[in-house]
């Protein structure tokens, strides 16, 4: 046990050891399942928020468009959760059976080719990082390349985010349109909607987390983690000591896509549907607002973030309906004037060194404690009426 | 263009800024372990010229060739991997990492994104580094921050990071801008010592120190080479007195 705990805080992990104790002990035993699912949901923000830990924070990458990645991951889930459920036998009153019901309504009158691949499982799981990975490859690389960065840079995934909004909601035979894709029941039959299966899923989604963060904290670990905060310093230095600076920014892009996708994928399965109100804009910014809150730099605090601020939307929107959305913009200021490293740089720069300070208080008190009945103790044994008799006299009395 | 024996051959070399020629037909050829120093007044084209042979500046026409090899065309990193390695005029470190980290990453290995995931500090990756930060005069400073070090040791360590990387062609944009007499001193001895095996170009303006350094002196004006040779035959050079040296 003690070689445990030495290792933990030598890897730096004891706050991914309270995370993980917060998440898979503390909540289910706190929250009823509707609670709890609402947590697993907010917890699929966090694999974006993770990813822009990664991307932002250490990379020194803005991207104001990962909801286009969370979106491709949840929509990839979404289509073969959908085909699943627009079996011919339930959708026997559509003019064609055995489609999905927008599909149907739109005049379609067969399965898309693009839609088939979505009908196994395997394919739409690879689809879930796959597809995002690819696009964040296709984005990154040809902007990265040509050295477009920072601000220009975020306004281009802007446009990504809408464009994409715009496509879906567009092409409505295909994609469900602006409604999305809802009825989502069952995964090879496993019905996804019991409070069982919220529970599963509530575990999974927490798991896969948790493994996220410590893939990324290997990243961090690694030259290349070392290498993007070079970057993030001096990046013509690091260029100019033999390293193609660009793919390096490629990758972290792809890694936050990659992540974001996940967490859109666990999104649908424990929400039930998908809609385009999660890849534009909007939800976009929302989700750089968790990690901005959690701190930029912080895994563990991006996870923080992404709950405390969904807890406050959820709290404000049910009890001051008309406020919410302002609360919400002070909560953001706020936190970004007052602690431009979120809630981790606080508990960093603020609470710790508090605790350290009360820590050694109470250690000298203890200490100044024992210094006393150590030096109170010889005076009753030996009966030395000085009370405090110089210790060198007494030991050459001994030996005399 | 035909193939020499020199580690660098510049021949011809022109950038245009807008109608302005920076650098103006210029023909360079640098031998193996030779220490030149390039000299010349402001707005000569000395920091353009390293920026076009290391590839920061994208060159208007000419070549210039590395062991005979056109770098032209090359990406800035691939030029590094060839070996030309590059110091800046103010110094250029990392300085949030510390003086280990520093010339851990600037050692040549892992260079690719997946290379970089897998690569692990080995003995042989320290003792280099402690060989280095031995020759730099930063042994005792390893643990420290690289942005708490003084000017002068910002310099040297960005010299050390390039002598991670054991360049065949090291360029160093005023080294010893900004530094005490003793440090200047100390640089010198350095640059003799890190001389041997490689090509090294050193830009500089301070003469006493040119004089301590260097092999042979180019002397740049307007983008082109106004005079070449031994300290004591540019230093004699009427052209040279008249535009540089002189008033």
């Amino acid at each position: 046990m003690n070689k445990f705990t030495t290792w933990i805080a030598s890897k730096g992990l004891g706050s991914v050891l309270t995370l993980a104790v917060l998440l898979l002990v503390a909540f289910p035993l706190v929250f009823d399942i509707f609670r709890l699912n609402l947590v697993g949901k907010y917890l699929s923000y966090g694999f974006v928020a993770l990813g822009l830990v990664m991307l932002w924070g250490y990379g020194g990458v803005l991207s104001l468009g990962q909801g286009v990645f969370f979106g491709l991951g949840g929509y990839a889930m979404a289509m073969f959760l959908k085909l699943e459920a627009s079996d011919p036998v339930t959708t026997k009153i559509q003019s064609t059976p055995g489609i999905p019901d927008f599909m149907d309504w739109n005049q379609l009158t067969a399965l898309p080719l693009w839609w088939q691949p979505f009908e196994h499982l395997p394919f739409a799981l690879f689809a879930v990082v796959a597809v995002p990975t690819i696009l964040a490859f296709i984005i990154g690389y040809a902007m990265f390349k040509r050295r477009v960065g920072g601000v220009y840079f975020a306004i281009i995934t802007q446009a990504v985010a809408l464009i994409l909004t715009v496509l879906i909601i567009g092409q409505q035979g295909y994609t469900g349109g602006v409604n999305g894709m809802t009825d989502l029941k069952t995964v090879l039959g496993w019905d996804t909607r019991t409070d069982s299966a919220k529970y599963l899923l509530y575990y999974l989604c927490t798991f896969l987390l948790l493994g996220s963060i410590a893939l990324c904290l290997w990243v961090q670990k690694s030259k290349l983690g070392t290498l993007l905060l070079a970057m993030r310093d001096k990046e013509d230095r690091v260029r100019f000591s033999g390293y193609d600076v660009a793919m390096f920014k490629v990758f972290v892009f792809c890694l936050a896509a990659a992540l974001s996708g996940i967490g859109g994928a666990l999104f649908t399965l424990q929400v039930g549907f998908m809609s385009p109100s999660f890849v534009g804009i909007v939800p976009s910014i929302e989700m750089v607002i968790y990690a901005a809150v959690g701190g930029r730099m912080s895994l563990v605090g991006a996870v923080y973030g992404t709950l405390l601020v969904n807890f406050g939307k959820t709290y404000f929107s049910e009890s001051l309906p008309d406020l919410w959305l302002f609360l919400m913009a002070a909560l953001f200021i706020g936190v970004t004037m007052a602690f431009p490293d979120g809630l981790a740089g606080v508990w960093e720069t603020k609470v710790k060194p508090w605790w350290k300070r009360k820590q050694a208080e109470r250690l000298a008190i203890r200490k100044a404690v024992e210094a006393d009945a150590a030096s109170d103790a010889p005076v009753t044994q030996t009966g030395n009426p000085g009370r405090k008799p110089p210790l060198t006299g007494s030991v050459s009395g001994q030996s005399a | 263009m035909s193939n020499t024996d020199f580690a660098l051959a510049v021949e011809d070399l022109t950038v245009s800024f807008d109608g302005f020629k920076a650098i103006d037909n210029l023909t360079l050829y640098i031998d193996k372990n030779e220490l030149r120093v390039i000299i010349g007044p402001n707005g000569a084209g000395k920091t353009t010229l390293l920026d076009l042979i290391c590839g920061k500046t994208k060159a208007s026409g000419g070549s210039i060739k590395f062991k005979n090899e056109e770098l032209t065309k090359l990406d800035e990193h691939i030029r590094v991997r060839r070996g030309i390695g590059r110091k800046f005029q103010t110094p250029s470190i990392y300085e949030n990492l510390s003086v280990f980290q520093n010339l851990e990453v600037s050692y040549p290995t892992g260079r690719s994104v997946f290379g970089a995931l897998g690569f692990k500090c080995t003995d042989e990756v320290k003792a280099r580094v402690q060989v280095v930060a031995e020759e730099i005069g930063l042994a005792d400073t390893l643990e420290k921050e690289a942005g708490l070090l003084s000017h002068g040791q910002k310099q040297w360590l960005e010299i050390g990071m390039l002598l991670m990387q054991d360049p065949e062609l090291l360029m160093l944009d005023e080294p010893i801008a900004g530094m005490s007499a003793r440090e200047r001193e100390l640089t010198a001895d350095l640059l003799k010592r890190i001389c041997k095996n490689r090509s090294v170009i050193v830009i500089e303006h301070d003469m006493e120190f040119v004089k301590q350094i260097a092999h042979k002196v180019t002397v740049m004006h307007q983008g082109k080479i106004l005079a070449e040779g031994s300290m004591a035959t540019v230093q004699a050079d009427p052209k040279v007195i008249d535009v540089y040296l002189g008033h």
